[in-house]
């Protein structure tokens, strides 16, 4: 075991970072009824390319939008088919073999209420599942668990609850919450380096020069920063090592009998804006590195596969066409990625909005026609039993039209 | 270029203070010179209110107690050692059984000894008097001549009362006289271990005369060198080595000879060299301390010094390269008024080119680390991080490698930027759960931040990354 589930200490006040954080209490209603229900959500921060995750390969405007970077059932590498108008990105070999298996479910066109394009307004409504962004202080996966009725304390008497100071608002709330911190680091973001020297070679060339120095990135100055392959090439080992490291201890912790039954971690990393590299470049080692994470909780999980579903989410989409730097720019609709032994899988469920520039939403982004709360509030009600009013008013408040989305679980 | 009034409070805080905490820039927008002035006028103002803190000479006590008994644990352990080796084979196998309340508490890691923990109850203290100050000029003052009069933790047992060193001798002077402040330094136990004078024995002493050991000269050549005058100014060889015999004699008790005042300052009489020294043109008669105490506020009161004191203070303030005129206005000032520096402070605020260089100056590292956590408002619960924090970036508290102490230039802090990059990273993550970065930017930044900067910021793809960008932007590095 690597670790065990703790309230933070000193040791993370340098170290605090991607952490685990779970609740401690077994659901009542579900237990009754015989069932031990596991439910990790995976939080994507940096708004995921969806149409590069998941590619609408039927739709016949698709290539056209996109060019060489569209995926393609015959690209190189080629896109694995879901059905016959979607295909999965080749870097998740996993998650298309879970999708054939019945044991995985991607939602498209879907997105939050949430129709501005600033990242930490998208994260706070996706993660506080308010209609707006806004103070908040709590999130709906915790204010779910409060409301649920506890079938006893799980953690074997242990009392250490606490609420990290950096816990995702997704979990934060009144429902106690208990921490792991992985030993190891997430890699220092090639991103938020690539980011700090733009900004310095426009504004402070020395500073620019003694970044460039410091950090042997004289190759990423020299293609204007932008051109990722090489360095970035040395730290994936790192974050699929880290992604898998993340996801496999929450799912031993979800796996054990007297463990915790609900978890949320969060990965960065995905607003590609440049150089996004959706095939061959640093998207699809992302999408690679998740699709190992979520290999890992499989075979972490064990038997209580069977029990668990995970949601991956993300707080909104990219634009449907590729930008000036062969990246993507903030969008709206995207994909949430389900995964799991209780999952009634194997399909894709989208009411496909289409891609003509008519079709898209204010000309440039994909449209969501399934609000992600549906989505959600289908999994907290068939998984967790969630009661409906509940749903409507205090985990995801006044959304009472927008219906949780039914027949997602093999066990509704 | 002239600055709009709320540029002109972010620049007060950011290159007089200690950086914006949310709302200080609002707070003084009406008037920043005068809201710096003010401070300069503020009762108390400097001194750390901590009644816990142990002044030197009883943090000094303290000390040795904990290292006699260290030191009485060794033998007692050394002699079981012994014991046990020679005595009987099977006493060994059988100590469980024979022994059991004496397992000779292996007492490896115990946490921090005394010394360390006074060290580090210190530390705590001066972050916290960071941290919560308005705009923390007094205390931009304080660590300037705190660097001025360096000391080492590192040397000797200076480590326990560093602190109070700093307390003792630079904030009980930092608006007060010149000559005050350097009297008071010259003569801590902390400056007469950290640079030899405790041992330095005058030739023709009486001690002297009867032992072998005699003059360091260490001492005598900072003061000169360092302190005062200046390099290849107006002294000579002979002058540190006469003035090095003028201060013989100052040392501290030592714990055996007098274990109630064990580490206090005294002049002995025993170790001073005798006779009149003529130190940079001047004879001074052998009057015991006071021949000492003559030589140095002779010092306090030189042109030399003046020139010396008055370029650091605009090189650590204004510009790498400080403006000959407005070093010659402070010098001027200091000399007018004694070696007021009250007045010096307020000459270099209300002084134009300090307001119209470009910032180009780079933070140091203790600068900009409470600088962020002052922009996010956190205040770590244990200073440890914070200590590796300034360790990492080359400036670990209290402990710089020579007595010329923390370069006051940029350049030598540059070389830390990637550095600065993990510990941006590893604040932002810390705090980037609650801080709402564009928030964060409006208070402590904007008003200087260029458009790039902003756009860097609020376009990030999460609040920690949007902390680590403004936390190392080139506005919130440079003043």
């Amino acid at each position: 075991m690597t670790s065990d589930l703790h309230a933070p200490t000193r040791r993370h006040l340098l170290l605090a970072s991607g952490t685990l954080f779970a609740w401690a209490y077994l659901p009542k209603v579900a237990r009754a009824e015989g069932r031990d229900p596991r439910l990790l959500v995976i939080v994507l921060r940096g708004a995921l390319d969806g149409l590069a995750a998941v590619a609408p390969v039927g739709d016949p405007d698709w290539v056209a939008l996109r060019g060489d970077k569209a995926l393609t059932l015959d690209g190189k590498p080629p896109a694995l088919p879901l059905d016959s108008f979607f295909a999965l990105n080749p870097a998740m070999p996993n998650l298309h073999r879970l999708y054939k298996a019945g044991a995985a479910t991607i939602v498209h066109a879907t997105a939050t209420s949430y129709r501005e394009r600033s990242h930490f307004d998208g994260q706070d409504v996706l993660e506080s599942g308010l209609g707006k962004p806004g103070a908040s202080d709590t999130g709906w996966l915790n204010r779910a668990l409060a409301s649920l009725q506890p079938a006893g304390r799980a953690g074997g008497g242990r009392d250490a609850f606490a609420v990290g100071p950096i816990a995702p608002l997704v979990v934060r709330g009144p429902a106690p919450v208990l921490s792991w911190t992985p030993r190891r680091l997430p890699p220092a973001s090639d991103d938020t380096l690539t980011r700090l020297l733009d900004l310095y070679q426009h504004t402070d060339p020395a500073l620019a020069r003694v970044l460039e120095e410091r950090m042997g990135l004289a190759t990423i100055a020299r293609a204007g920063g932008m051109d990722a392959e090489q360095p970035r090439a040395a730290g994936a080992g790192q974050v699929r090592a880290y992604f898998a490291e993340s996801a496999g201890t929450a799912a031993r912790f979800l796996a054990r009998p007297d463990g915790p039954r609900i978890g949320a971690l969060a990965f960065d990393g995905w607003d590609t804006h440049a150089a996004e590299g959706a095939t061959n470049g640093r998207l699809a080692m992302l999408l690679g590195a998740l699709d190992g994470a979520i290999a890992a909780i499989e075979t972490e999980m064990k038997e209580a596969w069977g029990e668990t579903v995970v949601a991956v989410v993300t707080e909104f989409g990219r634009t449907a066409r590729i930008n000036g730097t062969d990246g993507t720019d903030h969008g709206t609709a995207t994909v949430a990625l389900l995964a799991g032994g209780a999952l009634k899988g194997g399909r894709v469920v989208a009411d496909w909005p289409g891609l003509k520039p008519a079709k898209l939403h204010e000309g440039r982004d994909l449209k969501a026609t399934t609000d992600l709360r549906a989505v959600l509030k289908g999994l907290l009600k068939d998984h967790l039993r969630v009661v409906g009013t509940v749903l409507a008013s205090k985990v995801f408040p006044d959304s009472a039209a927008v219906k949780p989305m039914a027949g997602l679980l093999q066990q509704a | 270029m002239a600055l709009d009034p709320k540029a002109q409070a972010a620049l007060a805080l950011h290159r007089f203070g200690v950086s914006p905490r949310p709302g200080s820039i609002a707070a003084i927008a009406s008037d920043p010179r005068g809201a710096l002035l003010a401070e300069l006028d503020r009762a108390g103002v400097g001194r750390i209110p901590d009644t816990d803190l142990l002044p030197s000479g009883p943090a000094w006590r303290a000390a040795f107690a904990y290292q006699e008994a260290q030191r009485a644990a060794r033998r007692a352990e050394r002699a079981m050692q012994q014991a046990n080796a020679q005595g009987t084979g099977a006493s060994s196998e059988m100590k469980p059984a024979d022994q059991p309340a004496a397992p000779a508490a292996p007492r490896r890691n115990p946490g921090p000894g005394v010394p360390q923990q006074i060290y580090l109850g210190e530390a705590k203290a001066r972050f916290n008097a960071a941290l919560g100050a308005e705009i923390g000029f007094v205390e931009r003052l304080v660590w300037f001549w705190s660097n001025h009069f360096c000391v080492s933790a590192d040397k000797g047992n200076v480590r326990q009362i560093c602190g109070a060193y700093e307390r003792e001798a630079i904030r009980a002077h930092v608006l007060g006289r010149f000559g005050d402040m350097l009297l008071a330094v010259e003569s801590h136990p902390a400056m007469l271990i950290y640079l030899d004078n405790a041992r330095s024995i005058g030739p023709d002493s009486l001690a002297g005369l009867r032992q072998k050991r005699g003059l360091n000269e260490n001492l005598a050549r900072e003061i000169l060198e360092l302190h005062t005058l200046g390099v290849r100014s107006v002294y000579t060889q002979e002058d540190v080595t006469r003035f090095a015999n003028v201060i013989t004699g100052w040392t501290l008790v030592g714990m055996r000879q007098d274990p109630a005042r064990g580490g206090e300052f005294e002049f002995n009489p025993r170790t001073h060299q005798p006779g009149a020294q003529v130190v940079i043109g001047k004879s001074y008669p052998d009057t015991g301390a006071e021949q000492g105490r003559a030589v140095l506020a002779a010092l306090a009161r030189h042109p030399a010094t003046a020139k010396h004191v008055s370029t650091k203070l605009v090189r650590h303030f204004i510009a790498d390269e400080p403006p000959p005129a407005l070093v010659e206005r402070l010098a001027k000032r200091f000399l007018a008024t004694q070696g007021d520096l009250k007045e010096v402070a307020k000459t270099l605020v209300t002084a134009p080119e300090a307001w119209e260089a470009p910032r180009a100056k780079l933070k140091r590292p203790g600068e900009w680390i409470v600088g962020a956590l002052r922009a996010v408002g956190y205040t770590p619960p244990d200073i440890g991080p914070m200590m590796q924090a300034h360790h990492l970036l080359g400036e670990p508290l209290w402990r710089p490698s020579a007595p010329k102490g923390f370069a006051d230039e940029s350049a030598p802090w540059l070389d830390g930027l990637a550095q600065r990059l993990d510990i941006a990273n590893q604040l932002a993550r810390r705090v980037g759960g609650e801080a709402d970065p564009r928030e964060v930017f409006e208070e402590a930044l904007a008003p200087l931040a260029s458009t790039e900067t902003r756009q860097a910021i609020t376009r990030a793809e999460s609040r920690p990354q949007a902390l680590a960008l403004l936390f190392m932007a080139p506005e919130f590095q440079r003043r």
